[in-house]
């Protein structure tokens, strides 16, 4: 394997409510910050994650590009989905050896529609969407499977929370509070706030990694696995395929001292945890989570990325060794992406 | 699972984004060059409404093994698919989610009943839902299959949920061969409301007959038995421990002590709320307490020992009829110091 590393990463200050700016205008900062960051100005590959859905327009990604500046023509890709996988696929690129560098980047604009409409329309056309199965009720399915304990999700929240109003780019969220179910079993403050964002990430090869960046995030492993998409067909108490995908990581080969988890729901960390900490990767000295995650501020689309590039912020600024940035899409933790971060 | 039109296709209806110029990309002169606007005026909030619909919907084509389902749920059947190691997928796939092996071309008709595997409760459904009052969403492991189905449940109250419920398909009448022909699932039949109703004509006797004359006057009256000297409240013909008949009337005051009590959490037409309290009231000078209602006072500060005081309808409200206990209302506490019992 070609050695590849995270060496910039940055991110909007995401914004509950809409603030008036497109979605290149929204890009454009991060993508000035990585390149500050990492003094590249080009990049051999370029590849983002958005959904259309967001925006209600059909390629509406291909505007984004106005921000990177695609003439003379960039190689250049997209994936629709959250931009981890792009980062994915950007990861793979490299491998083939013949460009050093790639940019990454995601975004979303959840302001502008009704998330529930969108988030059913991701769903299987026969079975599922038909029902008007939107985010939160098949979210809570998967809470009820698993058996919820109220003290546990309330503390998740508190701590995530905490966490946010800590972090510059993350909501100003308060303490969770009241006892209204939105879908019981789950409060409303149990859902991810949804956020207006975008984030972008800088991948570079070996030697090139080390000459823009003092400690590099090297990318031990990455692996994504899914499950079945149908609700019925699988046991939603546990997440096989993030625990594949943590195996086929490498995960748990040794202590993990931050790990950034894509958590939409409150009930999906200890689902999570338990499928991640196989192998013993996990341990009372693993922090979870310690910008917020999802559940301070959910850029939908970018949210993803962002796990990988808070993880990899620890491992290049020094207060990490070992980092686990976990993404997650489709219904109930359906797939599942792992990227381990290493200095 | 081919789509007629890829998800690009939905985006043009009726120019709202292919030409957005006349409603949203010119605001040159309104917000985007705020140069233009003169100071003072009124900021115009750029927001326009913009839906995102594929007129008709997409066509969609279903392949063998969905359209097999959907014809059969057209006919108000569920059938599952086999797969190669003998398991029935419902719904069915056309592969094995276990191994990604096709399924085999066996169908198994499964159901109609089914058990609820797990739940969630929405209390207020959205428009896209498939019941418009509070429901749960439900995993429902149809009779027969080896996997869950996905759908709602019309139980009235997240109470009536639980794991284990058994429930059944309640169908359209008209199907189209859609997962929405199954309007709902509905809980099993395992109780009946029984209506209870006769009529009767009553007549009082004689003694009641007597002391409801007497409060259709303001008046209670009672009877002191003339071989024990027991005073009865109400009045009556004979005494129950002596069997010698009672010539004896008296009248008592309204005024009296509460022996012992009972709070009521079901409604009851004569009383003012629930709950309500029914208490044994000794009234003072009998050495029977009589049944009546406790009112004007919370339930939980009801006590034995407690002093009350009949509180009689205001006399223009009095029952047309004389033989009615209705001219009192309830006894309501009087606020002396509690009775030794």
């Amino acid at each position: 394997m070609r050695e590849v590393a995270v060496v910039a990463f940055a991110q909007t200050r995401h914004s509950a409510v809409d603030e008036g700016l497109s979605e290149p205008e929204l890009i454009l900062p991060v993508i000035e910050e990585v390149r500050r960051a990492s003094g590249l100005r080009t990049f051999g590959f370029t590849c983002s994650g958005s959904c259309d859905y967001l925006a209600g327009a059909p390629f509406s990604f291909v505007s984004a590009l106005d921000a990177v500046g695609a003439w003379p023509p960039i190689s250049e890709s997209h994936v629709e989905m959250d931009a981890a996988w792009a980062l994915y696929e950007a990861w793979v690129r490299l491998q083939h050896g013949d460009v050093d560098s790639a940019l990454v980047y995601g975004f979303g604009k959840p302001s502008q529609g009704d998330l529930h409409q969108i988030m059913t329309l991701q769903l299987d056309p026969y079975y599922l969407a038909p029902l008007g199965l939107d985010h939160v009720s098949y979210a809570a399915l998967q809470a009820s499977a698993r058996g919820t304990d109220r003290a546990e999700l309330d503390e998740i929240v508190r701590r995530s929370r905490a966490a946010g109003r800590a972090n510059p780019y993350a909501l100003d969220l308060p303490d969770p509070e009241g006892d209204a179910f939105e879908v019981e079993p789950l409060r409303p403050y149990d859902v991810a706030a949804p956020a207006d964002g975008a984030a972008a990430v800088v991948l570079a090869a070996g030697d090139l990694a080390r000459s823009v960046c003092e400690r590099p995030a090297w990318i031990t492993g990455i692996a994504h696995c899914m499950d079945s998409h149908y609700l019925g067909m699988r046991d939603l108490a546990r997440s096989a395929s993030a625990a594949e995908a943590a195996r086929a990581a490498g995960a748990g080969k040794a202590q993990v001292d931050v790990a950034e988890l894509h958590v939409r729901f409150s009930h999906e960390e200890p689902i999570l945890r338990e499928a991640l900490g196989l192998d013993g990767a996990f341990s009372a000295a693993t922090e979870v989570n310690p910008s917020g995650g999802p559940l301070a501020a959910d850029p939908v689309m970018a949210t993803g990325l962002i796990r990988i590039g808070e993880a990899a912020r620890r491992v290049i600024d020094g207060t990490a060794d070992r980092a686990l940035g976990h993404a997650a899409s489709g219904p109930c933790l359906q797939h599942n992406l792992v990227a381990v971060l290493e200095g | 699972m081919p789509s007629e039109a890829p998800p690009g296709a939905a985006a043009s209806p009726g120019g709202a984004v292919a030409d957005p110029g006349g409603t949203v990309a010119d605001p040159g002169g309104t917000v985007a060059d705020p140069g233009g606007v003169p100071a003072g005026d009124p900021v115009v909030d750029p927001v326009v409404d913009h839906v995102l619909e594929f007129p008709g919907g997409y066509t969609r084509t279903t392949g063998p093994v969905i359209g097999r389902f959907l014809t059969e749920l057209r006919d108000a059947r569920i059938v599952g698919v086999r797969t190669a190691d003998g398991r029935v997928l419902v719904p069915p796939l056309e592969y094995d989610p276990a191994t990604g092996e096709d399924v085999t071309g066996e169908f198994a008709e499964v159901g109609p009943a089914g058990t609820v595997q797990s739940w969630a409760w929405v209390g207020a459904p959205r428009p896209e839902h498939p019941l418009a009052r509070p429901f749960a969403w439900a995993l429902i492991r149809l009779d027969g299959a080896d996997t869950a189905l996905v759908h709602a449940v019309d139980a009235g109250d997240a109470r009536a949920m639980r794991p284990g419920l058994r429930v059944r398909p309640r169908w359209r009448a008209e199907r189209t061969g859609h997962i929405t022909d199954i309007e709902s699932f509905v809980p099993e039949v395992t109780k009946i409301v029984s209506p209870v109703r006769a009529e009767y004509r009553l007549r009082p006797g004689r003694a009641l007959t007597r002391f409801l004359e007497g409060v259709a006057r303001g008046v209670l009256l009672g009877c002191r038995c003339g071989s024990c000297g027991k005073v009865y409240m109400p009045y009556r013909l004979s005494c129950p421990e002596c069997g010698v008949a009672i010539t004896e009337e008296r009248e008592l005051p309204d005024t009296g002590t509460v022996t012992t009590f009972a709070i009521n959490n079901l409604p009851d037409p004569r009383a003012p709320e629930v709950p309500f309290v029914s208490a044994y009231i000794l009234l003072d000078g009998a050495d029977v307490p009589l049944i009546a209602l406790v009112g004007d006072v919370p339930a939980h500060e009801v006590r034995q020992g407690m002093r009350v005081r009949a509180v009689w309808a205001p006399r223009q409200e009095w029952a047309p009829s004389p033989l009615s206990m209705s001219n009192i209302k309830w006894f309501a506490p009087t606020g002396e110091p509690d009775a030794e019992l």
